[in-house]
């Protein structure tokens, strides 16, 4: 495996530790890990009610509570997008693969393409990466620009439904029903928008783990001190 | 010719007392949302503006607007604005039939050019060039694109001429058309629901002959005095909703207590209308404090949005493709499972394979 030669543009590396993840990058990484699993538990909660209570109805605040921590976490979560955006911008290389896809490159794209045979068997040739691979760096754009985004906008708006018109959030996310204009049509692609995260968040997990228990690198414990380390010293793959 | 008549006169010409006028006045202001002062305003302009008409066309529909229209909660609104309307041209209420009615259309047209207000209940059928709607030996979309373009503003009654209503249901086969989408040049006022709640209609009218302009609307057009806030809002069983009370099926202890619907699939957290302050039938009653959840019947596209009686419904994925939040949800998560699962175990395989193979290649080169 060590006398792989295909990738000539690839460096000699040492097995020292490379830093990728910054603080400001881990912090926000399990900041936002939090606020989606509460997002997603409130929300299944908020389309799904507990069980009636009885008594009198002073007695309890059961969905109420529901909806404002659903709220709540929602604010943690868009601002954590916010700062985690600008970041991208002052970070180092790294905080911009989440943001930035070299969409224009055709070798970035052909990596892709090696990624998808590697994790469906077709290839034993495992990239070396010091960030993300070109398939994570691909799926963790669309969980995390693209479905956040999504869900932002078509939660603020219906968040919009609550504070009325004129408010902040129906002046910065009403346009949302100039495209939907039906609000139940919203809720529920908002609905969706939650088991893509679920969906997401199981694949997320396990590929964590099996970089941790089937590869070359380390998985977890990056997102913990923000070393990428390796287990071999093959070449690096192009970056 | 005398200098046109006003409102006030023609309600005094069909016996309706002063007395009468100032309270209609004060009521419609109040029911607008206007403070006390309006009365006095509202009562002015309808003394002195020339009187404007009110145009009233059918087009696909079942006539519940106009049923609604007359059963306006109090006699008194339903009075006034009956003299206001049934002058001009109201197919279903007025005394004149066939070419006479006909007429008096091209009458107004030549009176009242640019100055007629033209209130359209139901929608035309746009296929087979307009043939599933004819009236008067011609395709009422004709018709309505003939009085559109003479008249000041549009309202369009109802959610089949907001929206399209149950006639422009999948798969649609008239091409049923609500009225923004076919009269693109002028301005409309959308006033939805199936039918529209009587005094939202007879305040949303008195506001635009009086005031001689639109009530203010929101981003979809429909005047916020009454479309301003969700059902949910101002529903009488929200502190129900809040302390996780519900109705988990219509004969169970909740639905005796009145609890909140949403669990039996009320739409009001999802649809705007006043049914939860101003009620029906005069103050009377409503859907859900009758005991029945919202079925959101003044939204777009309600009627297809799958049960009436589920809080997580159908929605349009792609082109005709259908499909339930639930199921879908649901499916990309198993998947996901599955998936993990599988792309384990062939890991492991993968990984035995993989040793065995250059265990052969150490003995071959060896």
């Amino acid at each position: 495996m060590a006398t792989t030669t295909e990738s000539t543009m690839g460096r000699e590396q040492s097995q020292e530790p490379i830093y990728v993840y910054e603080v400001p990058v881990r912090v926000w990484h399990w900041v936002h890990a939090i606020a989606i699993v509460v997002l997603c538990v409130t929300g299944y909660f908020i389309a799904h009610p507990l069980p009636s209570l009885g008594g009198e109805a002073s007695d309890h605040f059961v969905m109420g509570t529901f909806r404002l921590v659903h709220f709540i976490s929602a604010m943690v979560f868009a601002i954590g997008m916010l700062v985690r955006f600008y970041w991208a911008i002052v970070g180092n290389e790294y905080a911009r693969e989440l943001v930035v896809l070299p969409v224009w490159s055709g070798e970035w794209w052909k990596r892709v393409w090696h990624e998808v045979k590697f994790y469906s068997f077709l290839t034993r040739k495992a990239s070396k990466n010091v960030g993300h691979n070109p398939l994570a760096q691909l799926s963790l754009w669309v969980i995390n620009v693209f479905l956040g985004i999504f869900m932002a906008c078509t939660g603020f708006a219906l968040y919009s439904q609550g504070t009325g018109a004129g408010s902040w959030a129906d002046l910065l996310f009403g346009w949302v029903f100039v495209i939907e204009p039906s609000s139940q049509a919203v809720r529920m692609w908002h609905y969706i928008g939650m088991w893509v995260w679920v969906f997401f968040v199981i694949t997320h997990i396990y590929v964590i783990l099996r970089l941790d228990f089937a590869s070359r690198q380390n998985g977890i414990s990056g997102m913990i001190d923000g070393y990428r380390r390796f287990k071999d010293d093959g070449p690096m793959s192009p970056q | 010719m005398p200098a046109k008549e006003t409102f006030y006169d023609v309600m005094r010409k069909h016996g309706i007392t002063r007395r009468s006028f100032l309270k209609f006045c004060s009521l419609t202001a109040a029911g607008l949302g206007l403070g006390p002062e309006f009365a006095g305003k509202l009562a002015h302009a309808l003394e002195n503006k020339p009187r404007t008409p009110v145009i009233w066309l059918h087009g696909l529909e079942c006539t519940c607007c106009s049923e609604s229209f007359i059963r306006s909660g109090n006699p008194l609104a339903g009075d006034v604005i009956l003299s206001m309307i049934s002058l001009d041209y109201s197919d279903t209420l007025m005394a004149a039939a066939g070419y006479q009615a006909e007429e008096l259309l091209e009458q107004t047209i030549e009176k009242y050019d640019g100055e007629y207000i033209l209130a359209c209940e139901g929608n035309p059928p746009l296929n087979e060039d307009g043939m599933y709607c004819i009236q008067g030996g011609k395709p009422y979309v004709e018709k309505l694109r003939h009085m559109a373009d003479h008249c000041k503003a549009i309202i369009a009654w109802g959610s089949c001429a907001s929206w399209g209503c149950v006639q422009a249901a999948k798969p649609n086969p008239t091409q049923a058309t609500p009225i923004h989408k076919v009269i693109l040049d002028k301005p409309i006022v959308k006033v939805p629901g199936c039918p529209p709640i009587a005094e939202v209609m007879t305040g949303v009218i008195t506001y635009m002959v009086a005031f001689d302009r639109l009530p203010p609307l929101d981003r979809q057009g429909r005047p916020k005095m009454f479309y301003g806030q969700r059902l949910h809002d101002k529903c009488y069983r929200r502190p129900h909703f809040d302390a996780g009370q519900f109705v988990e099926a219509f004969d169970d202890e909740g639905a005796r207590k009145g609890y909140c619907l949403y669990k039996v699939g009320c739409k009001g957290p999802t649809t705007y209308n006043a049914c939860s302050t101003i009620e029906w039938n005069g103050g009377l009653s409503w859907p859900v404090k009758s005991g029945h959840g919202c079925l959101g019947c003044a939204e777009d596209n309600f009627w297809d949005k799958g049960s009436f009686y589920s809080a997580v419904t159908n929605l349009k994925v792609a082109g005709n493709v259908e499909a339930n939040a639930e199921k879908v949800g649901g499916t990309l998560a198993a998947a996901a499972a599955i998936g993990v699962a599988a792309h384990a175990a062939g890991t492991v395989i993968s990984k035995a394979t993989g040793k065995r193979s250059k265990q052969a290649e150490e003995v071959n080169n060896g």
